[in-house]
């Protein structure tokens, strides 16, 4: 039986826009009581620390142990895009594994075997697996037929299906978004609808089979304006969205930089306030990383041949922190978008600080500055398109089920 | 021939200050003065090309010129290598078929060969945008872009605007149409860019699936209508048209496009009546370009802007390796 207190911290409590000065206490490692700390346990002082709970992250492409940790991130839900596909439950229950005690990954199902967009993968057996919810991978199942079928029964298992938002048709080999900057470069480009189409689609097959739709990335104005309409319409919608199209458009693919290659390719300046608007009014409920690094044989090359993603996990919360900063959500809100809400979806029971859950808890220093450098990142790859970017907010200590790691 | 210069002899900064880039990557980094100075230093080379028998110069001698060519191509590897040759360089061609150069570090790793190899200067041609620009940070020499993917063609914008210069005595003030895939198009991209910088009206005309967003925004004047576009056009540039986008993926067929936007007598009177025809080649006859305006001499530049792409070339080559070779005021 272990007991820890965790004193002098200021608490991000559900609800609240900040955090509260209170002890914590775990016991077991689970939450045992929040604001009273046991008189016989060992002490971890959190002064000057927001005491939160460990990031919940939705859609990342590798388990990358060492940039998780430096990111706080206790639980991530791997894409199926693996080699090979995570299309079947053997595959499933290993990758469920692989990152405990200290971390806890959850692997998502694909939808189609091989990922291909047409035949159905086993979903239920892939589920016993310990799947927590059903993904298409890096792209749009463009055939409707499926699609819809695949809603249906995921719906019947009560599993999210988690969504890539890029009609395959309009996108065809395109690496960047339609615009200035794409013809100045003269990259193949795609028109924005191509992500609205996809949308508007998906949210009709989600209406038609009840099924929970999870948009991973919405990245336009118009896209945001459809799942804001979804969720006035009481869909079962969420959306997500990365720290790059909320930072960054399309200017930053200038000068051909591949880090900035992503999937959607990053967007007009306009598109990208909306984002932010998006994310002020509630709409957008998850920030992912989109964790996905790429060494220089993926990314050393030319801008069309290189592949798109971006080492994402050690940012994230930094990130995050500067919409606070900016006045654009409250610190509690940041934690819905990076944790209870992730949670939600998943339907895990954590990524709130209350008691009875597990003790996944972050310890952050909001204010401690430091240099996103991608050449000594912890990831496997400093593929990071804020490289050089200074910003504030370290995790100091990280709890995965009231241990220190 | 009417040629005002616009540019007097003794108004570019001088020496390396007249033009201080290392690489020629494209013209969109280039100031109008720096354009203007390869123009006129192109002028020399006209003469010497012109001059009989002995079109050769020893400027070069001794320095060594890569061309490597990850795509194909016949007539732009050869003017750049008579180019080359007289200037005096020796002149290698590095024939690298797309297939074997598909992998990105690959052509890192080709592009360190070549640097190890101790060239004074390589000459790219690859298909995808912004290839030449990564070769150029990984190699100590002076890089020439001749042409990537749909991002630039520097060297036939600079050809194509001392055509004009030297028909039209100007550039500035030109009505310029630039019809065809400019979608896909690297050449009508550095032209744009170019001829704006040098004061030209440019107005684009393509079928609409193959004209690019937002090339307003650099000053352009789109068209859909050829015929309207021609209206008042000092100068009709057309582009080449790839037969792989004529299948119906872009183009219905070839003989749909010809019906909208090739160009034919009837279509070539909708322009002033002195307007000049002009194409980078290879041209597609019957496809974009009708034989006899092609042949036309009077109205035609064709053969003229092949002449003016030595001449272009030898100027790049030469501006480029001043600093190597140590000229007084470059190094």
């Amino acid at each position: 039986m272990t007991s820890v207190n965790i004193i002098h911290g200021h608490i991000i409590l559900p609800g609240a826009d900040k955090a509260e000065p209170l002890h914590l206490h775990i016991e077991d490692g689970k939450i045992a009581s929040v604001g009273k700390a046991a008189t016989i346990a060992e002490h971890i002082d959190a002064s000057g620390f927001i005491v939160a709970p460990g990031i919940i992250d939705l859609g990342v492409f590798k388990t990358d142990k060492p940039a998780f940790r430096f990111g706080g991130i206790t639980r991530a839900a791997l894409m199926p895009d693996q080699s090979p596909v995570h299309d079947d439950p053997a595959t499933v229950r290993f990758a469920a594994l692989k990152g405990k005690p200290d971390l806890w990954v959850h692997p998502l199902a694909a939808a189609t075997q091989g990922l291909d967009g047409l035949r159905m993968a086993e979903i239920a057996l892939m589920k016993e697996a310990g799947a927590l919810g059903v993904a298409t991978g890096r792209k749009w199942i463009s055939d409707s037929g499926v699609m819809l079928r695949i809603m249906h029964y995921c719906a019947a298992l009560d599993l999210p299906v988690i969504l890539h938002n890029e009609d395959s048709g309009v996108t065809g080999h395109a690496v960047a978004t339609a615009g200035e900057t794409a013809t100045l470069l003269g990259l193949s480009s795609a028109p924005i609808i191509a992500e609205t189409l996809a949308i508007a689609r998906d949210l009709m097959l989600a209406e038609e089979s009840g099924a929970h739709a999870h948009f991973r990335q919405v990245t336009t104005a118009r896209g945001l304006d459809l799942i804001r309409a979804a969720k006035t319409k009481g869909l079962r919608v969420t959306c997500g969205i990365t720290p790059a199209h909320i930072f960054l458009s399309d200017n930053a693919i200038s000068d051909f930089r591949t880090f900035a290659r992503l999937s959607p390719p990053l967007r007009s300046e306009s598109d990208r306030l909306a984002c932010i608007a998006a994310l002020a009014d509630g709409t957008i409920d998850v920030i992912a990383s989109g964790h996905d690094p790429r060494g220089p044989e993926d990314k050393r090359l030319p801008f069309s041949e290189s592949e798109p993603g971006m080492a994402g996990a050690e940012t994230l919360l930094a990130l995050a922190l500067n919409l606070v900063r900016d006045n654009v959500i409250s610190t509690g809100r940041m934690f819905e978008l990076l944790a209870s809400n992730p949670a939600k979806i998943l339907g895990l029971n954590a990524g709130q600080i209350v008691e009875g859950q597990e003790a996944d808890l972050i310890l952050i220093d909001p204010d401690a500055p430091w240099q996103v450098d991608g050449d000594r990142m912890a990831a496997l790859a400093g593929n990071t398109p804020f490289d050089r970017l200074p910003v504030q907010g370290r995790v100091r200590q990280m709890l995965k089920g009231g241990k220190v790691i | 021939m009417t040629w005002t210069k616009p540019f007097a002899a003794d108004s570019f900064p001088s020496g390396s200050d007249a033009f201080p880039q290392k690489h020629l990557l494209g013209i969109a980094g280039l100031q109008t003065w720096e354009i203007l100075y390869i123009l006129k230093e192109a002028e020399q080379w006209v003469a010497l090309n012109r001059s009989g028998a002995a079109k050769h110069v020893d400027t070069l001698s001794g320095l060594t010129i890569i061309n490597a060519f990850f795509e194909n191509s016949t007539r732009t590897l050869l003017s750049f290598e008579i180019a080359g040759k007289r200037l005096g360089a020796d002149v290698v061609n590095m024939h690298a078929a797309q297939s074997s150069v598909k992998k990105g570090e690959t052509l890192i790793d080709t592009a360190m060969t070549l640097n190890a190899m101790r060239a004074d200067a390589i000459v790219i041609r690859h298909g995808s945008s912004g290839a030449v620009q990564l070769i150029s940070g990984k190699v100590d020499c002076p890089v020439m872009n001749a042409g990537d993917g749909s991002h630039e063609h520097p060297t036939q914008a600079l050809l194509d605007a001392l055509t004009i210069m030297r028909r039209k005595g100007k550039v500035e003030g030109q009505t310029v149409v630039i019809c065809g895939d400019v979608l896909h198009s690297r050449v009508a991209r550095s032209n744009l860019f170019c001829l704006k910088s040098l004061g030209a009206e440019v107005r684009v005309v393509a079928p609409p699936a193959l004209m690019p967003s937002g090339i307003e925004g650099f000053g352009a004047v789109p068209f859909s209508n050829f015929d309207a576009a021609l209206n008042g056009a000092d100068v009709i540039m057309m582009l080449r048209l790839q037969s792989e986008r004529m299948q119906g993926d872009f183009i219905p067929s070839p003989r749909e496009y010809f019906h909208l936007y090739g160009l034919d007598e009837r279509r070539l009177a909708l322009a002033k009546p002195d307007a000049l025809v002009m194409h980078p080649g290879p041209m597609n006859r019957g496809v974009e370009i009708a034989s006899s305006i092609a042949d036309h001499v009077d109205r035609s530049a064709i053969t003229e802007q092949v002449e003016m792409g030595v001449a272009v070339r030898m100027a790049c080559l030469d501006i480029l390796t001043r600093k190597a070779r140590g000229q007084e005021g470059w190094a």
